[in-house]
């Protein structure tokens, strides 16, 4: 690997936390936070692409006045100031809302995702739109219809998908931090990929309004951050009930962040489920990772319990027949009747097949037709109503493990980032998920941490999942782990 | 050739909420284009349905009132399908487990055409909640959509085959919105669209098992629509088997102006909806205490209705099935009633002057300007003599108007009745005076003659003078000349 291929670089202060101690002390100020990552947009994303859009003088002009709320002493509490990257399917008043496709150019959004509602209450500013593979639809953001993201590490390499851009913005220094979208393994895989941390909470736990769907029964909204702690703090701002979402958990917000300040490791239990090492196609320098991680948290107290989880073997297959069903359903409003680009004609169901035909990418256009297909009469009981009763079982799976351990230490990816273009064939692509989607058919919680590098010089992650809201004890299990590594 | 005919309909009854099923947008008809919408009912990117509470209790109370039974775990479905009025190009509507199934309406008495219907009960399917689409309007050079009624909760009513014939699809649908309007839980205003029906008609040989084909007729706008329709369809039918024709399954028009139906589409491959469950929206749970809740809001059911206000009230069954058409109609009868007064004479009150007035201004009687108790008050005053019926009929009309109570009216243009003896017999003496052809022929025993002359009073008395005093005191002077 030749050195001017590598972008990756943390900017001083790093993360959230650090610079919301220096914005508290006055050793900085939002607008001088913002114009040194904007500078450093401008020198390296060229090269990476992960920023769809980074509007610099609206940045700034928002930033001014954070700075002015907190001169004044009305800060909205201690992140004002601080710039979030969003990726291009979070909703944002005024702003495009693209998800990377040809087909919502020009459109945008009319009101704000809860998220991002949260985030502004708490003064945080929205730092530009990332790029992701088109919907959400991809593991490498290579399915982006503006062109592909790279690896800060390595711009050969993919920097993994869908929340590619978020991950890669994050890791060379052009945010201190970023919110992606995890249906599958969309923000654990290119947080992987990138060396930065990134956390799928339970489904449920931050309202999904405002996440423009690419599968409704699996999507979360989860941080992309520099290190655990900022996982926490964001999970922190933008988590708990809203009315706006049925299925969100009316629940207590949980106080992550204070949590990771005192905890006893070696009360955890850490289940190694048996099936996860036996996946074909398993790096050695991965599995050496993940075995190392085990041995550190035996050696530091905790009881490494043998698990088993013999649905793992149909996790890809019911993962792609739900997830596809719900996005064929999911995408059919784009038709550029109301918004969006549309291939005008005479005729409506012309302009449909026109609007959608030049809109859509090839692998949205694939998962559509699998997802139509397997909801067709005649194949919805052999195809979806089966997948759904095999999800009942993988959830099973999961509870009857969590009855055992704490949390559960998996590989994020059978490899590391891989190249642009070497993955072609679909289902080989598909089969890289293997260890990721299990956790969002569970409805489960999962963060992936760096820990050890390939031989390549490319990050590894690995895997931490916990039952449903159980993040307190995922995020302590990771934040050690960080500190092992370091 | 004799036919059986074999009617099912399916109607959509619009529920009448404050707002949409799914968004905070107001569920109202009649305003400009596009301004009744928000992301979530414009189907926008990011946007997630919340449902509405008050719909799902009033399509549950749709299915008491229809002797329904209620889905305890009940849930939401997409139903696709690619149209420009549809938001989402998917519809959030009820597939499997829809809130409510197996219910019933009871039909009978006289029919449309006049003929006495059979008194049988015919079985509904299912009601199950969905949300409206947007409304196409097809203008000279493009079309354009309006999705104000896009997301405004629609109940689907479908019934079983039961219906043999026209007046008895009529008959049903009539009981049906009875119901509803009953309830509250819609107004069925056809024209609004409110309510909208489509009919399912085939015809078979006269006692055969085997079903004919079955014909759709669409976009019935009107229960007399849907009643010629029919009329015309089972005509047209019977007409082709008996010549030796075969019908083919197929969706048919109704063009109203034409009075006939017309070839919308042959039998098509059936349509794949691809339903799947709304993964939005988590399942709806009937409690036990919300099914109570609901159950204690179950109207009394009009028919329960009329047949107490004959026996409590003691009024004929034509004034009971009048006055219990609509529900507002009985509330303000039982108003009046319990303000005081003869039923009957509220029930004529009512049935004449009150719903004549009505009808006149097109106003609902709900809206009516005359309050029951001004009503009673104004029967009160006819009562105590204070005025004569035929001023109450001048001074009702005047109410109607004003809103204002009779007394201040009667007062206030000084219609009061003359009682006064010596006044009446001043006006007795002049008509007497004035007509001795009709006296004579009084005295003759011609009894009508006496009708003229308290005419006479009452036209010399400016139509105050007391009827009854008035013909005694014609009779007195009369047989003291005699």
């Amino acid at each position: 690997m030749t050195e001017d291929k590598k972008l990756v670089q943390r900017p001083k202060p790093g993360t959230i936390h650090e610079a919301a101690a220096a914005l508290a002390d006055g050793q900085t100020t939002s607008v001088a936070l913002c114009e040194q990552l904007i500078e450093r947009s401008r020198a390296v994303d060229a090269a990476i692409n992960g920023f769809r859009q980074l509007d610099a003088e609206a940045i700034l002009r928002q930033a001014e006045r954070s700075d002015a709320r907190r001169t004044a002493g009305q800060e909205h509490g201690p992140y004002d100031g601080i710039p979030v990257a969003l990726k291009d399917n979070l909703a944002v008043t005024g702003e495009s809302c693209g998800c990377a496709s040809r087909i919502l150019e020009g459109y945008t959004a009319a009101y704000d995702a809860t998220a991002v509602a949260r985030l502004k209450a708490a003064g945080m500013l929205c730092f530009g739109r990332t790029n992701m593979d088109e919907f959400a639809m991809g593991s490498s953001t290579e399915n982006s219809g503006y062109g592909p993201a790279r690896n800060p590490w390595n711009t050969d390499c993919v920097p993994g998908g869908s929340s590619g851009g978020s991950a890669a913005v994050v890791a060379s220094g052009q945010a201190l931090a970023a919110l992606g979208t995890d249906t599958g393994g969309s923000i654990r895989q290119p947080a992987s990929f990138c060396g930065i941390v990134g956390m799928k909470p339970t489904y449920g736990l931050i309202s999904r309004y405002g996440l423009v769907a690419y599968a409704s029964s699996l999507d979360q909204i989860g941080p992309l951050t520099a290190d655990v702690r900022d996982a926490a703090v964001l999970l922190d701002v933008v988590s708990g009930y809203d009315d706006r979402d049925s299925t969100s958990i009316p629940t207590q917000n949980g106080n992550f962040n204070q949590a990771l300040d005192n905890y006893d490791i070696g009360s955890l239990r850490i289940g190694v489920p048996a099936e996860y090492f036996n996946v074909e196609g398993l790096a050695p320098h991965v599995r050496t990772a993940v075995e190392t991680a085990i041995s550190a948290y035996r050696d530091a107290g905790c009881e490494i319990v043998d698990l088993t989880l013999p649905t793992m073997k149909y996790v890809v297959a019911v993962y792609y027949i739900i997830a596809t069903a719900e996005a064929s359903s999911n995408l059919a409003r784009y038709d550029g009747i109301r918004y969006g680009a549309r291939a005008s004609t005479d005729d409506v169901l012309e302009t449909y097949y026109k609007t959608r035909e030049a809109g859509f990418n090839k692998e949205t256009k694939r998962r559509i037709i699998l997802g139509t297909y397997v909801l067709s009469s005649g194949y919805y009981d052999a195809y979806y109503l089966r997948a759904q009763k095999v999800r009942t079982l993988v959830r099973k799976d999961y509870t009857d493990a969590f009855q055992k351990c704490d949390v559960i230490i998996s590989p994020v990816s059978p490899i590391p980032a891989f190249r642009c273009g070497e993955i072609s064939d679909p289902l080989q692509m598909y089969l890289m998920d293997i260890y990721t989607v299990p956790v969002n058919l569970a409805g489960n919680c999962s963060i992936s941490v760096p820990f050890g590098t390939h031989a390549n010089g490319l990050p590894i992650g690995v895997q931490l999942i916990g039952d449903a809201l159980q993040e307190t004890k995922i995020l302590r299990a990771a934040h050690w782990l960080e500190g092992v590594g370091n | 050739m004799n036919y059986d005919v074999v009617i099912g309909l399916e109607v959509h009854v619009q529920v009448a909420t404050a707002t949409k099923l799914f968004c905070g947008c107001p569920n109202r008809y009649g305003e400009e284009p596009n301004t009744l919408v928000c992301p979530v009912c414009m189907g926008y990117p990011g946007v997630l349905p919340v449902p509405n509470e008050a719909a799902i209790r009033r399509t549950i109370l749709a299915g008491l009132v229809c002797n329904c039974e209620i889905t305890r775990l009940s849930k939401f479905d997409r139903k696709s399908y690619f149209y420009p009025d549809m938001p989402k190009n998917f519809q959030i509507s009820q597939y499997e487990l829809p809130l409510c199934l197996k219910g019933s309406v009871d039909i009978g008495g006289k029919g449309f055409s006049g003929d006495e219907l059979p008194s049988k009960a015919i079985s509904m399917t299912r009601i199950h909640l969905e949300e409206d689409v947007g409304k196409l309007t097809h203008l000279q050079f493009f079309s354009g959509v309006d999705y104000n009624r896009a997301g405004v909760p629609l109940m689907e009513i479908v019934s079983e085959p039961d219906m043999a014939s026209a007046d008895e699809a009529y008959a049903y649908l009539t009981a049906l919105k009875q119901a509803m309007e009953y309830a509250r839980i819609s107004n069925c205003d056809m024209e609004k669209g409110q309510m909208r029906c489509d009919v399912n008609i085939s015809l078979k040989p006269a006692g055969s098992d085997e079903f004919g084909a079955k014909i759709e007729i669409k976009n019935l706008n009107s229960l007399k629509a849907v009643h010629r329709s029919l009329e015309y369809e089972i005509e047209r039918q019977a007409g082709i088997l008996d010549s030796g024709g075969t019908l083919e399954q197929s969706t048919r028009g109704w063009n109203d102006d034409a009075g006939e139906t017309y070839l919308l589409r042959r039998k098509e491959s059936a349509h794949d909806y691809r339903y799947f469950p709304e993964p939005d929206l988590m399942p709806i749970q009937v409690s036990d205490e919300m099914l109570a809740e609901i159950r204690s809001a179950v109207p009394e059911t009009p028919a329960a209705r009329r047949q107490r206000c004959e026996e409590e009230y003691g009024i004929p069954a034509y004034d009971a099935n009048v006055l219990t058409l609509e529900k507002d109609c009985a509330d303000y009868f039982e108003r009046c009633v319990a303000a005081g007064g003869p039923a009957k004479t509220i029930s004529n009150w009512i049935m004449v002057e009150l719903l004549r007035e009505l009808s006149q201004s097109d106003t609902a009687i709900a809206d009516c300007p005359v309050s029951p108790e001004n009503l009673a008050a104004l029967i009160g005053l006819i009562d105590k003599n204070v005025i004569n019926g035929k001023i109450a009929k001048t001074v009702f009309v005047e109410m109607f108007k004003t809103g204002a109570d009779p007394a201040a009216i009667v007062k206030e243009k000084g219609l009061e009745q003359v009682t006064d003896s010596s006044e009446i017999t001043r006006f007795v003496q002049e008509a007497v005076a004035a007509n001795p052809g009709p006296v004579q022929e009084f005295r003759s025993g011609k009894e009508q003659a006496l009708n003229f002359l308290v005419g006479q009073v009452m036209k010399l008395s400016r139509g105050k003078a007391n009827p009854q005093m008035a013909a005694q005191g014609l009779k007195d002077e009369i047989e003291r000349f005699g």
